[in-house]
């Protein structure tokens, strides 16, 4: 995927026009928090599994190479394979080069954000290999050529309308006229289109929510349970993850998985949770023949010695997008890239370049919603402003911004100089204003008055008046 | 004012020197009532956020310090602002983590500093108010009063106080306002449209007037409801405990 992001101030000015998607950005905010605020009320231990999940990542993270060692041995055992692959090119290659090996024609997928990070339908479309989405929404999304726009509903800036029409284009096999205007009946053809898929296909690529140390295991959430129908009928299933995603034991797994759906969606559990050991064995009743995991690098292991080490806790669950009033403005597509919303802020410069995504990361009021819901205590805000930092040393902030916030800072710095210049100011903009209160328009505040308009200031600044006062009272 | 009042620094905030000094004299008459001693140490200027959240770090440290220096020798200090307070109480340290000498220094004014509606409830606690205020209200809590500092019983209970004054809340007083410092200017769409969603909850509370801590959310919310026309005032917290006759943010 070709990253927009540092046209993100095009790219939200199209998205707050587009009625249907604020419509459908309305629906997502009036929807998840209150189910996630209900889901945590119902669980009282909660505060404390975040704490334990953050310090069950904290200490993978501290000792991530031999965490991994052990998964890979342990995929080994099972007689799977695993596949380490430093960046998105490598990735690619080795997942084409498995597939070919397996003679595939098409492969079934279930929804991987790091497939979208790899941008792995699109190389294996370029190579005669047809993917076919088996999450229903990204299933549309596909049929449509659109990347996912949110973590866990990646179709979520679409209305009821435009997948109807979007089905009635591209399923010529059923009647013209039938009816498509409940979600019920869009969902049984588009089944009934996805099962034949699944039997054909040759391999399933999943994602892993987690990967397990000591067991070797691949784990998958869905509420559709198609990962589960793409991970056992073919002959082949690949998991593609990100390495940051090992946790050491079972146990941790659950720990984790405790706090996923509830951030996610307000869901106590998932409805499909799926532990994916190794290829089939001789007495298990289905499987693949084959098990391989692709462990992704692609810029993780430069986080890890940055200061935005924290985001590699991450799983992933969206609660800080469904929080921000900026995603929620906008929608995931403004921000350019594959992730969206605070974590995506964070995440895109790391793995695209500060230079591409510089907007991300200013473009938040700082309000610090997602670190509040965040399952795993990451500092967004904190990182945003580390991204700003590097942004500001390495001068890709815009020139006048920079230079306006110097001029601010000199005078910041000198408070008889700052007392004369805001003084004069103030008084000035003090007499226009008396008569109004305020300005509809001012030079140099068009930023400020295209929306708003800006109260006078009283006149004298409280500090010279406090003087007066002392003076007179003296 | 006897000698065994507390002592306490004002930390005026930049947009209350300059924009609305009246909350400032609101502010130290809440506190002289209370029985401090107030005093407004007269170099200062800022707080140093709008370079710090610019990525602006040396700047923000080099105005830190000199907050620091100003401040220092007040048993207390606060300001009329959740923001400021926080960037005071919670992010100096940070800023100052390795800078020997100056680390300390930046504990200990955090230590002392607080926001004025949780120093008048949680520290002063003041439990009566002799203001009136005839109309509806309804409270915005400003994002960092709110999540960095705590502030959210602290000033619902100083307006309980008030006679004459009816608390309508809004279900969404915790959004944010969508003023951010300078977001609201690079991202003026973005802001707008967040701003509106803030605007229409507060105009569903029925309320005649909006309250918040912050005077950053104050002008950008009292800006747009002007904008829209809309008769709804909007006031710091400060001028209504202090019962101030100035008018209302934006009016003439
Ligand atoms: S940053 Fe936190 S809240 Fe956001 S997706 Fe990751 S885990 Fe969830």
């Amino acid at each position: 995927m070709d990253a927009t992001s540092s046209a993100f101030p095009e790219n939200s000015r199209r998205a707050l026009a587009d009625e249907r998607l604020q419509e459908a950005l309305h629906r997502l905010a009036d929807g998840f928090p209150a189910r996630r605020r209900e889901a945590v009320d119902r669980l009282p231990e909660f505060d404390q599994l975040r704490a334990q999940a953050r310090a069950v990542k904290d200490h993978v993270l501290e000792n991530l190479d031999s965490y991994l060692e052990r998964f890979a041995a342990k995929v080994e055992e099972a007689g799977g394979h695993v596949h380490w692959c430093r960046d998105a090119l490598e990735a690619r290659q080795t997942v084409l080069r498995i597939c070919r090996d397996a003679g595939a024609r098409t492969v079934t997928k279930s929804k991987s954000m790091v497939g979208e990070e790899i941008a792995i339908n699109e190389h294996l479309e370029a190579h005669g290999i047809e993917p076919v989405e088996t999450d229903l929404g990204e299933y549309i999304i596909q049929l449509r050529r659109e990347a996912p726009s949110h973590l866990i509903a990646p179709a979520i800036h679409l209305s009821k309308d435009q997948v109807t029409e979007t089905f009635k284009a591209a399923h010529g096999e059923f009647p013209v006229g039938r009816r498509l205007d409940e979600p019920r009946a869009m969902l049984d053809e588009a089944r009934t289109v996805l099962r034949k898929r699944f039997v054909e296909a040759d391999v399933g690529i999943t994602g892993a929510n987690m990967i397990i140390a000591e067991t070797g295991t691949a784990v998958v959430v869905t509420n559709e349970g198609n990962a589960d129908l793409t991970m056992t009928l073919p002959k082949v299933h690949i998991a593609i993850t990100g390495i940051e995603k090992v946790v050491p034991t079972l146990d941790d797994a659950v720990t984790v998985l405790r706090l996923l759906a509830r951030s996610a969606t307000g869901q106590d559990v998932t409805v499909y949770t799926t532990f994916a050991t190794g290829p089939r064995r001789d007495d298990d009743v289905d499987g693949p023949d084959a098990f391989h995991v692709v462990l992704l690098d692609n810029g993780r292991s430069a986080l890890m010695e940055s200061d935005f080490r924290d985001i590699l806790r991450c799983i992933r669950c969206g609660a800080c997008l469904n929080h921000c009033p900026v995603y929620s403005a906008v929608g995931g597509h403004a921000y350019g890239w594959v992730y969206s919303g605070p974590m995506g802020s964070v995440l895109n410069p790391g793995l695209v370049g500060i230079e591409e995504a510089h907007h991300l990361p200013n473009a938040s009021t700082f309000c610090g919603a997602c670190e509040e819901v965040c399952p795993v205590g990451i500092p967004l805000p904190k990182m945003l402003r580390h991204w700003r930092e590097r942004a500001f040393r390495a001068r890709a902030v815009g020139a006048t911004g920079r230079a306006g916030m110097r001029a601010w800072a000199f005078l910041a710095l000198r408070p008889r100089l700052y007392r004369a210049v805001t003084g004069a100011v103030m008084a000035v903009l003090g007499a226009l204003g008396r008569r109004r209160g305020r300005f509809r328009r001012l030079p140099l505040a068009g930023g400020w008055t295209v929306a708003r308009d800006l109260a006078a200031p009283q006149g004298p600044t409280f500090i010279s008046q406090w003087a007066q006062r002392r003076r007179e009272r003296s | 004012m006897s000698s065994d009042s507390p002592n306490v620094a004002l930390f005026v905030t930049c947009l209350v020197d300059l924009m609305r000094p009246s909350v400032g004299f609101a502010a130290v008459k809440l506190l002289e009532d209370a029985g401090c001693a107030v005093s407004v140490p007269a170099t200062q200027t800022c707080c140093g956020q709008p370079a710090y959240n610019a990525g602006d770090r040396a700047d923000a440290r080099a105005i830190a310090r000199q907050v620091i220096e100003a401040f220092e020798g007040f048993t207390y200090v606060v300001a009329p602002s959740g923001s400021c307070a926080a960037m005071i109480k919670i992010h100096y340290p940070g800023l100052l983590a390795d800078e020997p000498g100056w680390a300390a220094r930046a504990e200990a004014l955090a230590g002392r500093t607080h926001e004025l509606t949780q120093f008048l409830s949680d520290v002063l606690e003041v439990d009566e108010i002799a203001a009136q205020y005839q109309g509806i209200v309804t409270h915005h809590d400003g994002c960092s009063g709110l999540r960095e500092m705590g502030i959210k019983e602290q000033p619902r209970a100083l307006l309980g106080r008030i006679g004459g004054l009816a608390l309508r809340e809004s279900p969404k007083a915790e959004a944010c306002c969508g003023f951010g410092g300078t977001f609201c200017v690079k991202y003026p769409e973005i802001s707008a449209h967040i701003l509106d969603e803030k605007i229409d909850d507060i105009a569903a509370t029925g309320a005649d007037t909006v309250i918040a801590g912050d005077l950053g959310c104050l002008l950008n919310i009292a800006g747009r409801l002007k904008r829209r026309g809309l008769a709804v005032k909007a006031r710091h917290i400060a001028e209504v405990l202090a019962g101030s006759t100035a008018a209302a943010i934006g009016e003439p």
